[in-house]
Protein backbone atom coordinates (compact mmCIF):
# COMPACT_ATOMS: atom_id res chain seq x y z
CA UNK A 1 0.00 0.00 0.00
CA UNK A 2 1.72 3.21 -1.34
CA UNK A 3 2.04 5.23 2.03
CA UNK A 4 0.80 8.57 0.11
CA UNK A 5 -2.62 7.37 0.47
CA UNK A 6 -2.98 5.20 3.51
CA UNK A 7 -6.14 6.05 5.25
CA UNK A 8 -6.99 4.48 9.08
CA UNK A 9 -9.84 4.48 11.09
CA UNK A 10 -10.47 2.46 14.55
CA UNK A 11 -12.29 -1.05 14.35
CA UNK A 12 -15.60 -0.88 15.52
CA UNK A 13 -14.95 -4.20 17.95
CA UNK A 14 -12.63 -2.27 19.59
CA UNK A 15 -13.05 -0.76 23.59
CA UNK A 16 -10.58 1.67 24.23
CA UNK A 17 -9.60 4.02 27.62
CA UNK A 18 -6.54 5.94 28.79
CA UNK A 19 -5.61 5.54 32.45
CA UNK A 20 -3.17 7.39 34.26
CA UNK A 21 -1.70 8.90 30.85
CA UNK A 22 -1.71 5.54 28.58
CA UNK A 23 -4.34 4.51 26.35
CA UNK A 24 -5.09 0.79 26.66
CA UNK A 25 -7.22 -0.46 24.04
CA UNK A 26 -8.85 -4.29 23.74
CA UNK A 27 -10.34 -5.76 20.90
CA UNK A 28 -13.89 -7.08 22.24
CA UNK A 29 -13.69 -10.20 19.61
CA UNK A 30 -11.10 -12.10 20.89
CA UNK A 31 -9.60 -10.07 24.05
CA UNK A 32 -6.73 -8.92 23.10
CA UNK A 33 -5.34 -6.30 24.53
CA UNK A 34 -2.33 -3.63 23.90
CA UNK A 35 -0.86 -0.57 25.48
CA UNK A 36 0.11 2.35 23.06
CA UNK A 37 2.60 4.62 24.03
CA UNK A 38 1.99 8.21 23.41
CA UNK A 39 3.38 8.62 19.78
CA UNK A 40 0.50 5.57 18.71
CA UNK A 41 -1.80 7.15 21.05
CA UNK A 42 -1.85 10.30 18.85
CA UNK A 43 -2.02 8.36 15.86
CA UNK A 44 -5.08 6.41 17.10
CA UNK A 45 -6.94 9.22 18.18
CA UNK A 46 -6.31 10.80 14.90
CA UNK A 47 -7.41 7.69 13.13
CA UNK A 48 -10.44 9.19 11.76
CA UNK A 49 -10.85 7.58 8.26
CA UNK A 50 -10.97 10.62 6.54
CA UNK A 51 -7.58 12.10 7.51
CA UNK A 52 -4.23 10.50 5.60
CA UNK A 53 -1.48 9.02 7.26
CA UNK A 54 0.77 11.31 6.28
CA UNK A 55 -1.04 14.36 7.41
CA UNK A 56 -1.70 12.79 10.90
CA UNK A 57 1.86 11.92 11.37
CA UNK A 58 2.97 15.76 10.21
CA UNK A 59 0.27 17.47 12.23
CA UNK A 60 0.02 15.23 15.42
CA UNK A 61 3.61 13.39 15.74
CA UNK A 62 5.86 15.92 14.08
CA UNK A 63 3.94 19.16 15.63
CA UNK A 64 4.40 17.36 19.24
CA UNK A 65 7.29 15.10 19.24
CA UNK A 66 10.42 15.80 18.21
CA UNK A 67 11.13 13.42 15.27
CA UNK A 68 12.14 13.36 11.75
CA UNK A 69 9.32 13.33 9.36
CA UNK A 70 10.72 10.55 7.15
CA UNK A 71 11.50 8.38 10.18
CA UNK A 72 7.97 9.27 11.72
CA UNK A 73 5.83 8.37 8.27
CA UNK A 74 8.21 4.75 8.28
CA UNK A 75 7.44 4.25 11.94
CA UNK A 76 3.38 4.88 12.07
CA UNK A 77 3.49 2.95 8.62
CA UNK A 78 4.75 -0.14 10.50
CA UNK A 79 2.68 0.63 13.20
CA UNK A 80 -0.96 0.96 11.81
CA UNK A 81 0.09 -2.21 9.74
CA UNK A 82 0.77 -4.03 13.10
CA UNK A 83 -2.63 -3.06 14.54
CA UNK A 84 -4.74 -3.77 11.60
CA UNK A 85 -3.10 -7.18 11.52
CA UNK A 86 -4.41 -7.01 15.02
CA UNK A 87 -8.18 -5.51 14.23
CA UNK A 88 -7.78 -2.40 16.11
CA UNK A 89 -7.28 0.18 13.09
CA UNK A 90 -8.90 -0.75 9.62
CA UNK A 91 -6.43 0.45 6.81
CA UNK A 92 -7.90 2.28 3.10
CA UNK A 93 -6.48 3.73 -0.27
CA UNK A 94 -9.66 5.54 0.05
CA UNK A 95 -11.46 7.92 2.71
CA UNK A 96 -13.85 5.47 4.95
CA UNK A 97 -15.92 6.37 7.51
CA UNK A 98 -14.49 5.44 10.89
CA UNK A 99 -16.30 2.73 12.63
CA UNK A 100 -16.19 4.24 15.71
CA UNK A 101 -18.36 7.36 17.10
CA UNK B 1 -45.37 -38.09 33.79
CA UNK B 2 -45.85 -35.19 35.24
CA UNK B 3 -44.38 -33.19 37.65
CA UNK B 4 -44.55 -32.88 41.51
CA UNK B 5 -45.19 -29.09 42.73
CA UNK B 6 -42.14 -26.61 42.38
CA UNK B 7 -40.38 -26.09 45.54
CA UNK B 8 -38.22 -22.83 46.31
CA UNK B 9 -34.73 -21.95 47.31
CA UNK B 10 -33.87 -18.88 47.57
CA UNK B 11 -30.11 -18.08 47.34
CA UNK B 12 -28.75 -14.45 47.64
CA UNK B 13 -25.14 -13.74 46.45
CA UNK B 14 -23.65 -10.46 46.39
CA UNK B 15 -27.32 -8.72 47.52
CA UNK B 16 -28.99 -10.36 44.41
CA UNK B 17 -31.56 -12.66 45.43
CA UNK B 18 -32.44 -15.71 42.89
CA UNK B 19 -35.46 -18.55 43.07
CA UNK B 20 -33.85 -21.63 42.41
CA UNK B 21 -36.50 -23.82 41.61
CA UNK B 22 -37.36 -27.69 41.33
CA UNK B 23 -39.63 -30.88 41.57
CA UNK B 24 -37.08 -32.61 42.97
CA UNK B 25 -36.95 -32.94 46.78
CA UNK B 26 -33.79 -34.23 46.72
CA UNK B 27 -32.28 -31.67 44.61
CA UNK B 28 -33.78 -29.14 46.42
CA UNK B 29 -31.92 -30.58 49.99
CA UNK B 30 -28.80 -30.60 47.86
CA UNK B 31 -29.82 -26.80 47.09
CA UNK B 32 -30.49 -25.83 50.38
CA UNK B 33 -26.81 -27.67 51.72
CA UNK B 34 -24.80 -26.42 49.45
CA UNK B 35 -26.20 -22.58 49.78
CA UNK B 36 -26.66 -22.76 53.28
CA UNK B 37 -26.17 -19.34 54.39
CA UNK B 38 -26.86 -18.04 51.72
CA UNK B 39 -30.43 -18.81 51.70
CA UNK B 40 -32.79 -15.73 52.00
CA UNK B 41 -36.67 -16.03 52.58
CA UNK B 42 -37.08 -12.50 50.55
CA UNK B 43 -38.95 -11.94 47.52
CA UNK B 44 -35.79 -13.31 44.62
CA UNK B 45 -35.13 -10.82 41.99
CA UNK B 46 -34.73 -13.58 39.31
CA UNK B 47 -35.82 -17.36 39.29
CA UNK B 48 -34.21 -20.11 37.56
CA UNK B 49 -35.96 -23.40 37.13
CA UNK B 50 -34.07 -26.57 37.57
CA UNK B 51 -35.44 -29.66 35.32
CA UNK B 52 -33.11 -32.65 35.88
CA UNK B 53 -32.06 -35.12 33.61
CA UNK B 54 -30.60 -38.63 34.04
CA UNK B 55 -27.03 -39.13 35.25
CA UNK B 56 -24.71 -39.92 31.89
CA UNK B 57 -26.36 -37.67 29.64
CA UNK B 58 -23.53 -35.52 29.56
CA UNK B 59 -20.59 -34.47 27.62
CA UNK B 60 -16.92 -32.97 27.33
CA UNK B 61 -17.98 -30.15 25.56
CA UNK B 62 -16.31 -26.40 27.01
CA UNK B 63 -18.69 -23.45 28.35
CA UNK B 64 -20.22 -21.60 25.66
CA UNK B 65 -22.38 -18.26 26.70
CA UNK B 66 -23.93 -16.90 23.71
CA UNK B 67 -26.99 -14.56 22.52
CA UNK B 68 -29.94 -16.18 21.08
CA UNK B 69 -33.03 -13.72 20.73
CA UNK B 70 -33.33 -11.31 23.31
CA UNK B 71 -31.76 -14.10 26.06
CA UNK B 72 -28.98 -16.08 26.65
CA UNK B 73 -27.98 -19.57 25.22
CA UNK B 74 -25.98 -20.89 27.83
CA UNK B 75 -24.27 -24.51 27.23
CA UNK B 76 -21.78 -26.93 28.65
CA UNK B 77 -21.48 -30.65 28.22
CA UNK B 78 -23.37 -31.31 31.19
CA UNK B 79 -25.65 -28.56 31.48
CA UNK B 80 -27.81 -26.46 29.11
CA UNK B 81 -29.54 -23.54 30.43
CA UNK B 82 -31.56 -20.54 29.00
CA UNK B 83 -31.89 -16.71 30.36
CA UNK B 84 -34.18 -14.34 29.31
CA UNK B 85 -32.97 -10.86 31.44
CA UNK B 86 -36.44 -8.87 30.36
CA UNK B 87 -37.75 -10.74 32.53
CA UNK B 88 -35.42 -12.19 34.84
CA UNK B 89 -35.78 -15.97 34.31
CA UNK B 90 -34.39 -19.19 32.89
CA UNK B 91 -34.28 -22.50 32.74
CA UNK B 92 -31.44 -24.81 32.94
CA UNK B 93 -31.86 -28.83 31.93
CA UNK B 94 -28.82 -30.97 34.06
CA UNK B 95 -28.04 -33.58 36.68
CA UNK B 96 -27.87 -33.41 39.93
CA UNK B 97 -24.29 -32.42 40.19
CA UNK B 98 -23.31 -29.96 42.04
CA UNK B 99 -20.99 -28.50 40.01
CA UNK B 100 -22.65 -27.90 36.98
CA UNK B 101 -25.37 -26.24 39.90
CA UNK B 102 -22.51 -24.28 40.88
CA UNK B 103 -21.17 -22.99 37.51
CA UNK B 104 -24.78 -22.36 35.62
CA UNK B 105 -25.16 -19.99 39.14
CA UNK B 106 -21.52 -18.18 38.57
CA UNK B 107 -22.20 -18.06 35.11
CA UNK B 108 -25.41 -16.37 35.15
CA UNK B 109 -24.27 -13.87 38.46
CA UNK B 110 -21.61 -13.00 35.42
CA UNK B 111 -24.18 -11.85 33.14
CA UNK B 112 -26.35 -9.83 35.85
CA UNK B 113 -22.82 -8.60 37.09
CA UNK B 114 -21.48 -7.29 34.08
CA UNK B 115 -24.82 -4.73 33.12
CA UNK B 116 -24.08 -3.60 36.77
CA UNK B 117 -20.43 -2.70 36.45
CA UNK B 118 -19.82 -5.82 38.70
CA UNK B 119 -17.73 -9.11 38.06
CA UNK B 120 -16.45 -12.48 39.10
CA UNK B 121 -12.91 -12.40 39.82
CA UNK B 122 -10.50 -15.72 40.11
CA UNK B 123 -9.12 -14.88 43.86
CA UNK B 124 -9.74 -14.92 47.42
CA UNK B 125 -10.87 -12.78 49.58
CA UNK B 126 -10.94 -12.18 53.34
CA UNK B 127 -12.03 -8.88 55.83
CA UNK B 128 -9.93 -7.82 58.10
CA UNK B 129 -10.46 -4.65 60.12
CA UNK B 130 -13.55 -3.93 58.43
CA UNK B 131 -11.46 -3.56 54.54
CA UNK B 132 -12.03 -5.93 52.09
CA UNK B 133 -8.41 -7.63 50.65
CA UNK B 134 -8.51 -9.78 47.47
CA UNK B 135 -5.72 -11.84 46.34
CA UNK B 136 -5.29 -12.76 43.02
CA UNK B 137 -2.80 -15.04 41.10
CA UNK B 138 -2.47 -17.98 38.83
CA UNK B 139 -3.04 -21.01 40.33
CA UNK B 140 -0.08 -22.29 42.96
CA UNK B 141 0.41 -18.42 43.32
CA UNK B 142 -1.09 -18.71 46.98
CA UNK B 143 -4.49 -18.26 46.83
CA UNK B 144 -5.52 -20.78 49.15
CA UNK B 145 -2.32 -20.83 51.21
CA UNK B 146 -3.01 -16.89 52.24
CA UNK B 147 -6.68 -17.56 53.80
CA UNK B 148 -4.89 -20.35 55.73
CA UNK B 149 -2.58 -18.36 56.95
CA UNK B 150 -5.31 -15.26 58.24
CA UNK B 151 -5.40 -14.67 61.79
CA UNK B 152 -8.24 -15.60 63.51
CA UNK B 153 -10.52 -12.31 63.47
CA UNK B 154 -10.31 -12.12 59.53
CA UNK B 155 -13.27 -13.02 58.08
CA UNK B 156 -13.08 -15.32 54.74
CA UNK B 157 -15.26 -14.08 51.83
CA UNK B 158 -14.06 -16.45 49.58
CA UNK B 159 -10.28 -18.92 49.23
CA UNK B 160 -11.64 -19.16 45.32
CA UNK B 161 -14.04 -16.47 43.71
CA UNK B 162 -14.41 -13.11 44.78
CA UNK B 163 -17.47 -11.39 43.75
CA UNK B 164 -17.25 -7.05 43.39
CA UNK B 165 -19.73 -4.33 42.56
CA UNK B 166 -19.75 -1.04 42.74
CA UNK B 167 -20.78 1.13 45.59
CA UNK B 168 -20.60 4.54 47.12
CA UNK B 169 -17.73 5.69 45.04
CA UNK B 170 -15.67 2.40 45.18
CA UNK B 171 -16.26 -1.74 44.86
CA UNK B 172 -17.27 -3.70 47.73
CA UNK B 173 -16.72 -7.36 47.93
CA UNK B 174 -19.59 -9.82 48.89
CA UNK B 175 -18.85 -13.54 50.06
CA UNK B 176 -19.79 -16.21 48.18
CA UNK B 177 -20.43 -20.08 48.53
CA UNK B 178 -18.21 -21.35 45.85
CA UNK B 179 -15.00 -23.22 47.49
CA UNK B 180 -11.46 -23.75 46.80
CA UNK B 181 -9.64 -26.18 47.82
CA UNK B 182 -10.37 -25.31 50.94
CA UNK B 183 -13.56 -26.32 50.53
CA UNK B 184 -15.38 -24.20 52.84
CA UNK B 185 -18.22 -21.21 52.26
CA UNK B 186 -17.34 -17.63 52.73
CA UNK B 187 -18.75 -16.04 54.99
CA UNK B 188 -22.63 -13.98 53.59
CA UNK B 189 -21.19 -10.48 54.25
CA UNK B 190 -19.46 -7.40 52.43
CA UNK B 191 -16.97 -4.72 52.86
CA UNK B 192 -15.49 -2.15 50.94
CA UNK B 193 -12.15 -3.57 49.25
CA UNK B 194 -9.01 -1.48 50.16
CA UNK B 195 -6.51 -3.17 47.69
CA UNK B 196 -6.91 -6.19 45.11
CA UNK B 197 -3.21 -8.22 45.66
CA UNK B 198 -1.38 -10.26 42.84
CA UNK B 199 0.38 -12.69 44.43
CA UNK B 200 3.79 -14.19 43.95
CA UNK B 201 5.35 -16.64 46.67
CA UNK B 202 9.29 -15.35 47.32
CA UNK B 203 11.58 -15.07 50.55
CA UNK B 204 10.23 -12.18 52.29
CA UNK B 205 7.36 -9.59 52.30
CA UNK B 206 7.02 -7.07 50.50
CA UNK B 207 4.32 -4.97 48.50
CA UNK B 208 5.28 -3.19 44.69
CA UNK B 209 3.28 -1.18 42.19
CA UNK B 210 1.97 -2.23 39.18
CA UNK B 211 1.46 0.04 36.23
CA UNK B 212 -2.07 1.11 35.48
CA UNK B 213 -1.86 -0.73 32.03
CA UNK B 214 -0.26 -4.14 34.11
CA UNK B 215 -3.28 -3.81 36.71
CA UNK B 216 -5.91 -3.88 33.95
CA UNK B 217 -4.05 -6.62 32.02
CA UNK B 218 -3.83 -9.14 34.91
CA UNK B 219 -7.13 -7.88 35.93
CA UNK B 220 -9.16 -8.85 32.89
CA UNK B 221 -7.06 -12.41 32.83
CA UNK B 222 -8.57 -13.44 35.93
CA UNK B 223 -12.11 -12.23 35.51
CA UNK B 224 -14.73 -14.79 35.00
CA UNK B 225 -16.25 -14.30 31.96
CA UNK B 226 -17.72 -16.39 29.14
CA UNK B 227 -20.31 -14.20 26.85
CA UNK B 228 -19.41 -13.91 23.22
CA UNK B 229 -20.81 -10.17 23.17
CA UNK B 230 -18.88 -7.24 22.04
CA UNK B 231 -21.80 -5.04 24.03
CA UNK B 232 -20.70 -7.13 27.10
CA UNK B 233 -16.88 -7.04 26.45
CA UNK B 234 -17.02 -3.65 26.20
CA UNK B 235 -18.51 -3.01 29.38
CA UNK B 236 -16.21 -5.13 31.24
CA UNK B 237 -13.12 -3.82 30.03
CA UNK B 238 -14.72 -0.42 31.11
CA UNK B 239 -15.64 -1.90 34.57
CA UNK B 240 -11.94 -3.32 34.71
CA UNK B 241 -10.07 0.77 34.14
CA UNK B 242 -12.88 1.90 36.46
CA UNK B 243 -11.91 -0.97 39.26
CA UNK B 244 -7.85 -0.31 38.32
CA UNK B 245 -8.72 3.55 38.58
CA UNK B 246 -10.46 3.44 42.56
CA UNK B 247 -8.36 0.52 43.77
CA UNK B 248 -4.98 0.10 44.36
CA UNK B 249 -3.95 -3.14 42.72
CA UNK B 250 -0.53 -3.93 43.79
CA UNK B 251 2.34 -7.05 43.51
CA UNK B 252 2.05 -9.01 46.63
CA UNK B 253 5.17 -11.32 47.12
CA UNK B 254 5.11 -13.10 50.49
CA UNK B 255 6.68 -15.76 52.52
CA UNK B 256 4.19 -18.21 53.45
CA UNK B 257 3.82 -17.64 57.27
CA UNK B 258 1.53 -15.38 59.67
CA UNK B 259 3.68 -12.27 58.83
CA UNK B 260 2.19 -11.76 55.86
CA UNK B 261 -0.59 -10.57 57.41
CA UNK B 262 1.04 -7.89 59.30
CA UNK B 263 2.11 -6.50 56.08
CA UNK B 264 -1.51 -6.24 55.00
CA UNK B 265 -2.81 -4.81 58.09
CA UNK B 266 -0.32 -2.44 57.81
CA UNK B 267 -0.07 -1.43 54.08
CA UNK B 268 -1.45 1.83 53.43
CA UNK B 269 -2.43 1.93 49.89
CA UNK B 270 -3.64 4.72 47.55
CA UNK B 271 -5.09 4.26 44.57
CA UNK B 272 -2.67 5.89 42.51
CA UNK B 273 -0.48 3.52 39.90
CA UNK B 274 2.58 4.12 38.87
Amino acid sequence: MPENCIYIARSSAIAARALAGEMMVMNSADSTFFTLNEVATAIFQAADGHTPLRDIVRDRVCGQFEVDLEQAQADAEQFVTELSSHGILIMSNEPMASETP
Amino acid sequence: MMDGPRKVACVEIGGIPIALTTSDDDFLNLLRQRYDGFLVSSRSEFELEFDLVPVGSTSDEDVRVRREGDGWLIERGDFRARWDPRTGRGRVRQNANPYSLDSVLRILHTLILAERGGFLLHAASAICHGRAYLFAGVSGAGKTTITRLAPADVTLLSDEISYLRPQAGGYSAFGTPFAGELARSGENCCAAVSALFFLEQGPSNRVDELSSAEAVRRLLRNTLFFAEDHDLVDRLFATACDFVDTVPVRRLTFYPDARVWDEIRNWQGVPQHA
